[in-house]
């Protein structure tokens, strides 16, 4: 029996192990395929290795605008979805109050509908109404599926958070400002920065939603998608792999950080 | 005090995602007057609704076909693997996570052209397969129905992975000990005391897979050819380059309540644990 239970070990191993090599095989092609050298304006079958891209990252004008445009309604609709998100996290955590269950089936609704119905009941208003789609329009939308990810994220970290605290705060004399800036927010901050970088990554890499409520100016990801049908250029996936770089490099600053803080005695 | 928390966040989602489905709902029974400006009058026209099964049953069913395989897949691959993270993953269980979650980080449509690279006639895998006696020379993998299918299995791996790792791993696996001390085999222990357990997490998997993937229509651009066209790819074309908004909403909304209904009938079944985690 024992000899069958470590034989079924080694095979979900391998399955698993396979299962990593699936997830990677495209994140390898698209590195690949960052150091092609293509000869038409389809960046689809290798030709031959060239660090041009590399050293050019930035060659394509409307693809680093759109990046650039892209992270730039992230940063925004972060900064809007983490407030209202955590804010509405925070009042379902401390409180008990009437109407509370409605309050999280309409947290749910938005990720349980499909996005092409999102982006068209948007494009939609803002047509009926004469509202011009652009900037403000995109914002508005990124907002609107971020706060459902942001309060669902912050609730379920900080479950299990003693909100004994804040009375004992209160009764050693700190009003409810100071009681939530030194005791409550320090404390739920770690979830609060994990929901606000999930919101930047939904945003950075919104396709659907934005193709409905984008003006003439195009985001990353739909200078992308127009590029599928005009031309691929290898710059596609130079700044795909500087965005993965960076990602994983703030990860792992994350987490070393982390550790420092838990050495010198901080218990988060 | 709590609906003062509340308020901001919550008049965004009545503002922004309650309103604008009443005014799809009142647009899908409108009349387009107007092919080039998409003008509508609104006048009760239901033509929207019964046009919608008759015109694009087709789509309806490839959409839901396509997703339920992507489904499917995603249960097969991504199940043991959340299992052998949460079993065997010991210390590197977060690493493990992180390398579930870090293909991720690159954008969902370059994802999805790497595919193209993949799966392309020149790429690596066709050549591979017609060298062999088991395929023909001319065998083709991109713009089928199998790459669109493949697409969406990569593309929504990860929101299966993640909710059913979470349901493992909240089961105490020295409930396997104890079935093993009752004379359970191995895999007796699992199909009946982790597999139960563990079907929230499937349930919740499902629906962040089934529902993305239903409504998409990127993979079918990027992968497929014209006789793989979704739902999504209809709406998206009588919305956008049609300008034909009345048959887009009514599609839209058939496509969410047959969502909907699937997710109660599913839930019935399964339980809805899984759905708030």
């Amino acid at each position: 029996m024992n000899g069958r239970r470590s034989w079924g070990r080694i095979a979900l191993t391998v399955y698993a192990l396979l299962g990593f090599v699936y997830l990677f095989v495209p994140i390898a092609f698209i590195i690949a395929f960052s150091f092609n050298d293509p000869e038409g304006r389809f960046n689809l079958v290798w030709q031959g290795f060239t660090l041009d891209n590399w050293l050019n990252p930035f060659a394509e004008e409307e693809l680093t605008d759109a990046m650039l445009y892209s992270l730039r309604i992230a940063a925004l609709s972060t900064v809007a979805a983490t407030v209202l998100g955590s804010l509405i996290a925070i009042a379902i955590s401390r409180y008990d109050f009437r109407g509370k269950a409605g309050i999280d089936l309409l947290l749910v609704l938005p990720l349980t509908t499909p996005e092409i119905v999102l982006g068209a009941s948007l494009a939609n208003i803002f047509l009926d109404i004469g509202f011009n789609r652009g900037t403000s329009t995109i914002w508005i939308a990124h907002v609107m599926f971020s706060v459902s990810f942001v309060a669902l994220t912050v609730k379920a970290r900080i479950r299990g958070f003693d909100w004994n605290l804040e009375d004992a705060a209160a009764d050693l004399g700190a009003g409810p400002w100071r009681t939530f800036r030194l005791v409550t927010f320090p404390l739920i901050l770690p979830g609060i920065i994990a929901a606000g970088l999930l919101s930047f990554a939904l945003s950075l890499d919104d396709f659907i939603i934005t193709f409905f409520t984008a003006g003439s100016q195009n985001t990353f990801p739909l200078q992308v998608w127009g590029g599928s049908r005009n031309g691929t250029p290898p710059q596609i996936n130079v700044l795909a792999s500087l965005v993965l770089v960076v990602s994983v490099a703030i990860i792992g600053l994350g987490s070393v950080w982390q550790r420092i803080r838990l050495r010198s005695g901080h218990q988060v | 005090m709590p609906y003062g928390l509340l308020s901001p966040g919550v008049l965004w989602l009545a503002l922004f995602f309650l309103l604008p489905l009443a005014f799809l709902l009142r647009m899908s029974l409108s009349t387009r007057e107007n092919r080039y400006t998409g003008e509508t009058t609104f006048d009760w026209n239901w033509d929207n609704y019964t046009g919608a099964f008759s015109d694009y049953g087709e789509q309806f069913l490839r959409a839901f076909g396509y997703a339920g395989a992507a489904t499917v897949l995603c249960i097969l691959i991504g199940y043991p693997m959340a299992y052998f993270i949460a079993r065997y993953g010991g210390a590197w269980r977060n690493r493990l996570l992180g390398l579930v979650i870090l293909p991720f980080f690159t954008s969902f449509l370059i994802r999805t052209l790497a595919w193209q690279n993949i799966l392309a006639d020149e790429g690596p895998v066709v050549s591979f397969l017609r060298a062999t006696p088991f395929f023909a020379e001319d065998y083709q993998l991109l713009n089928t129905p199998a790459a669109v299918i493949g697409g969406l299995t990569y593309n929504f791996l990860p929101f299966m992975i993640l909710p059913i790792y979470v349901s493992l791993e909240k089961i105490d696996l020295r409930l396997l000990d104890a079935a093993g001390d009752l004379y359970a085999t191995p895999s007796g222990g699992f199909r009946r005391v982790v597999l139960p357990l563990s079907l929230p997490g499937v349930f919740a998997g499902t629906l962040l897979t089934f529902i993305p993937a239903s409504g998409d229509f990127v993979n079918a651009a990027l992968l497929g050819n014209p006789n793989t066209t979704m739902i999504g790819t209809v709406v998206q074309d009588q919305f956008l380059v049609q300008l034909n908004y009345p048959v887009a909403a009514a599609l839209a909304f058939v496509l969410m309540l047959i969502i909907t209904a699937a997710v109660l009938i599913y839930a019935r079944f399964l339980g809805t644990e899984g759905l708030t985690v």
